[in-house]
Parts: structure tokens; C-alpha cells; sequence
């Protein structure tokens, strides 16, 4: 989807503005929001890709005037409400309602250690052989899909190598819209900086991104 | 707030934000959702236990074991596991070392994707649009901000992590720490070193 999360290349933003000593929060409220999305993500009910498909389908004024904290809030009350787990009234009041959805798991306190430690690891085993290899010349395709995709707008119709052919990993485009999970071939690709920006584009950097096979052809 | 008028006895001094967050919690709570010690060991765990000073060892272990730094550069996941890190938001880990030639940036342009078992939670800037938009169109420009400036003829190297895979970078190791330590030398590796917006300095030696 073309929303205002798909930064790269976007302008007049300013310079970046780092923070000195910068707390790993800042206040109780975004500890909070980490947490709750932590566990909420472990009952099963979503993947990865669907809440980030929440966060960035926001409307854009909203996205880019909110921190991450509250763009994650946004998107956790939004994937709630979807999969029935508490409605509109009961995050509009805080008061909960006798509706409720069973959770396929609720992660405990003393899961929460080895289940972070163990992760959530996306490769999977692959069905047929990798089309590109290292050194191959490819070409990302150029699509404006309505939905999830995690093939930037500024590396679309691009050329570029691919370095490294990084495994079989869980495809997010289809994913995120509830569909059975697949998995793709997924590769590191690297782009000349002229080849992304032309003219304006810094001829001595490179950009690589992990594009999935389906997002390349032969070039 | 406006017309908000102070004739009436609060009960709370929340924010707008707060209160939601507040509210959120209660419900996930109530309703058998979400466990609050499961709330309270992930805030733990991040905010005391994961950090930047774990990505630094792994710095400091591939700029002293050598046959470390080759296995980091094989196979960055298997190999931050020797020294037991790994998992949720770092489950496939890509080491990205700088030479004299070539120098790495991490970026999410799409959104935050960031190494987390190794660096912990990204900040603020990271997360912003100004970095997001800026790393991979003026990668020297971005780096500029941070008050760095590398050589013209270093080549600079960005990564969008655009998949699960997580990356970090390994610095080059600063002449004049010959002999330190492994932990006086991680004490040099900032996490800026690690993203790419910064360098290891020698005078940060602890």
C-alpha cells in the first residue's frame, strides 16, 4: 500500500535529531503499550505482517503525527476490534463487556523469557529450488498494491544484483491479508544509488534490500 | 485541553494517552488476554536486560577471536548465539562489517525493524521519519547529522530491512586500542557504531 510509512526517499522532514542519552522510554505509558502488544501478539490471533498492515493503512496525517508508541497503539485497539477479542464500546468506555473471544494461548509470566529467547523464526523448508543466485542481475517488478507489500515504492522497476540468497522466508503480501501462510524464496538485492535516484542519486552508496522472489525477474 | 475548566475534583491525573493505555490494559486484563507478570518480565526484560552493551561484546569478540569474527560473517544468527543472544525481533541476523572501503547503514524505511536481542529497543530517531526518509537518498547527509564525516573515497553501504532479517554493524576496530580488553573494548562500541551513524571512539573507553 502507497501510505506515509513508506518513507524512503520522502523529503522535507528535516535533519535528524538524535537524543543524548536517550531513556529506553519515555514514560510509563509506551512500557505499557510495548508489553500488551508483546502479549497480545503471542494469543495467535495475527501475524507480524498484519499488524504492521494496521499501523501503516492509519490515515497518513495521523501516522506521521503520532510517535511509534502511539502508532502501535492505534494499530493494536484496530486488530482487536477486527478479530472480536474487545469491541469499539469497550475501548471507547474501558468498561469490559460479558463478549468474549478465547484466545488460542495467553503467554505467562514465566513463558515470557524463553519464549522471546526462542523467537518467532520466519524460514521455512522450501519446495523448489531458488530461481536467482548470487551475481544474478534481477529487476523488481513495479506494483501499487491496495494491500501489504514490503517491496518500498523507491526500489520499484529498479535494477540492482543480488548478493546473497538469504533462505525460504514466510511472504508478508499475502499474510497480512489473513491468507494461509507461503513462503518465498528471499534475497539480499543491491542497488546502484544512481539506479534508485538518477541524477540526485549519491553515486558512491549502494542500498540493498531483502526482496522475496516474487518481486524480481531476470534483468 | 481546550475549554477544559478546572471546577471539577479530578481523580486522576492521566493523560489522554495514559488513560487509554490505562483502559487498554484493564480490559486485556481483565477479559484473561494478556497476564500481568507476563507485562511486567517483557518490560524487564528490555528495559534492564537487552541493550546496546550486548551488541557491543559481539563487536569486541569478533575485533579479538578472529576465527568469532569468520563465523560472524558466515552466519550472524548461529554465531550471537555463542554468546547467548538471539530471538524475538533478531531472529535472523546479518552481520554488516565496515571496511576502509565500505561502510554500513541500517535503515527501516517501511517501518522499525531493528535488531533488538543484540541492541535492544531502537530510538526514538530511528523509528522518525526524518532518518527513515533521509538514510537511504543522502546516506552521507544522514550520517552527517550524528556529526560524522566519513572519507570521500569510503564507499557507504545501506540496508533496508525490508524482511525478518535483522541487521548490525560491525565497526572497524579504532587504531590505538591495541592490547584492551574485551570488555574495555566494548566499552568504545556505542549503538550508534552498531546502526551505522556512528563511530567507535577511543576516548569513550571506560
Amino acid at each position: 500500500m502507497n501510505s506515509a510509512h513508506d518513507l524512503g526517499g520522502q523529503m522535507a522532514f528535516g535533519p535528524v535529531i538524535p537524543e543524548p542519552n536517550e531513556p529506553v522510554f519515555h514514560g510509563d505509558w509506551e512500557k505499557r503499550v510495548l508489553a500488551i502488544n508483546v502479549a497480545a501478539g503471542a494469543m495467535g490471533a495475527w501475524t507480524i505482517d498484519e499488524i504492521r498492515h494496521a499501523r501503516e493503512s492509519l490515515p497518513p496525517a495521523q501516522y506521521l503525527s503520532s510517535t511509534y508508541y502511539e502508532i502501535w497503539l492505534a494499530a493494536l485497539d484496530k486488530v482487536l476490534v477486527k478479530h472480536g477479542f474487545l469491541s469499539p464500546d469497550e475501548l471507547a468506555t474501558g468498561q469490559p463487556s460479558a463478549q468474549r473471544r478465547e484466545p488460542k494461548r495467553v503467554l505467562k509470566g514465566e513463558e515470557v523469557a524463553g519464549v522471546l529467547r526462542r523467537g518467532f523464526p520466519y524460514e521455512r523448508e522450501a519446495k523448489a529450488p531458488a530461481r536467482f543466485a548470487a551475481g544474478d542481475k534481477v529487476r523488481t517488478i513495479v506494483m501499487h498494491p491496495q494491500h501489504h507489500t514490503r517491496l518500498p515504492r523507491y526500489a520499484r522497476g529498479k535494477e540492482g544484483v543480488v548478493e546473497r540468497v538469504t533462505g525460504c522466508h514466510v511472504f508478508p503480501d499475502t499474510g497480512a491479508q489473513g491468507q494461509p501462510e507461503a513462503a518465498q524464496w528471499l534475497y539480499t538485492v543491491v542497488f546502484d544509488g544512481r539506479e534508485l535516484w538518477g541524477r540526485d542519486g549519491d553515486p558512491s552508496s549502494t542500498v540493498s534490500i531483502e526482496a522475496w522472489e516474487s518481486y524480481l525477474e531476470p534483468a | 485541553m481546550g475549554g477544559h475548566h478546572h471546577d471539577h475534583d479530578h481523580d486522576n491525573h492521566f493523560t489522554a494517552i495514559e488513560a487509554r493505555v490505562k483502559a487498554l490494559e484493564t480490559l486485556m486484563v481483565e477479559k484473561g488476554y494478556v497476564d500481568p507478570a507476563a507485562l511486567d518480565a517483557i518490560i524487564d526484560t528490555y528495559e534492564t536486560k537487552i541493550g546496546p552493551r550486548d551488541g557491543a561484546r559481539v563487536v569486541a569478540r569478533a575485533w579479538t577471536d578472529p576465527a568469532f569474527a569468520a563465523r560472524l560473517k558466515a552466519d550472524g544468527t548461529a554465531a550471537v548465539a555463542e554468546l547467548g543472544y538471539g530471538g524475538r525481533g533478531g531472529e535472523h541476523i546479518v552481520a554488516c562489517f565496515n571496511t576502509p572501503e565500505e561502510h554500513n547503514l541500517i535503515v527501516c524505511t517501511l517501518c522499525s525493524c531493528y535488531p533488538w536481542p543484540v541492541l535492544g529497543l531502537p530510538p526514538v530517531w530511528y523509528k522518525s521519519p526524518p532518518y527513515r526518509a533521509k538514510a537511504v537518498i543522502d546516506p552521507r547527509g544522514t550520517i552527517a547529522d550524528f556529526g560524522v564525516t566519513l572519507p570521500e573515497n569510503q564507499r557507504i553501504r545501506v540496508w533496508d530491512s525490508t524482511a525478518e532479517t535483522r541487521f548490525m554493524v560491525i565497526p572497524m576496530r579504532p587504531a590505538g586500542t591495541e592490547g584492551w580488553s574485551e570488555e574495555k573494548l566494548a566499552s568504545i562500541v556505542s549503538r550508534d557504531s552498531m546502526i551505522g551513524t556512528g563511530l567507535p571512539r577511543v576516548e569513550d573507553a571506560a
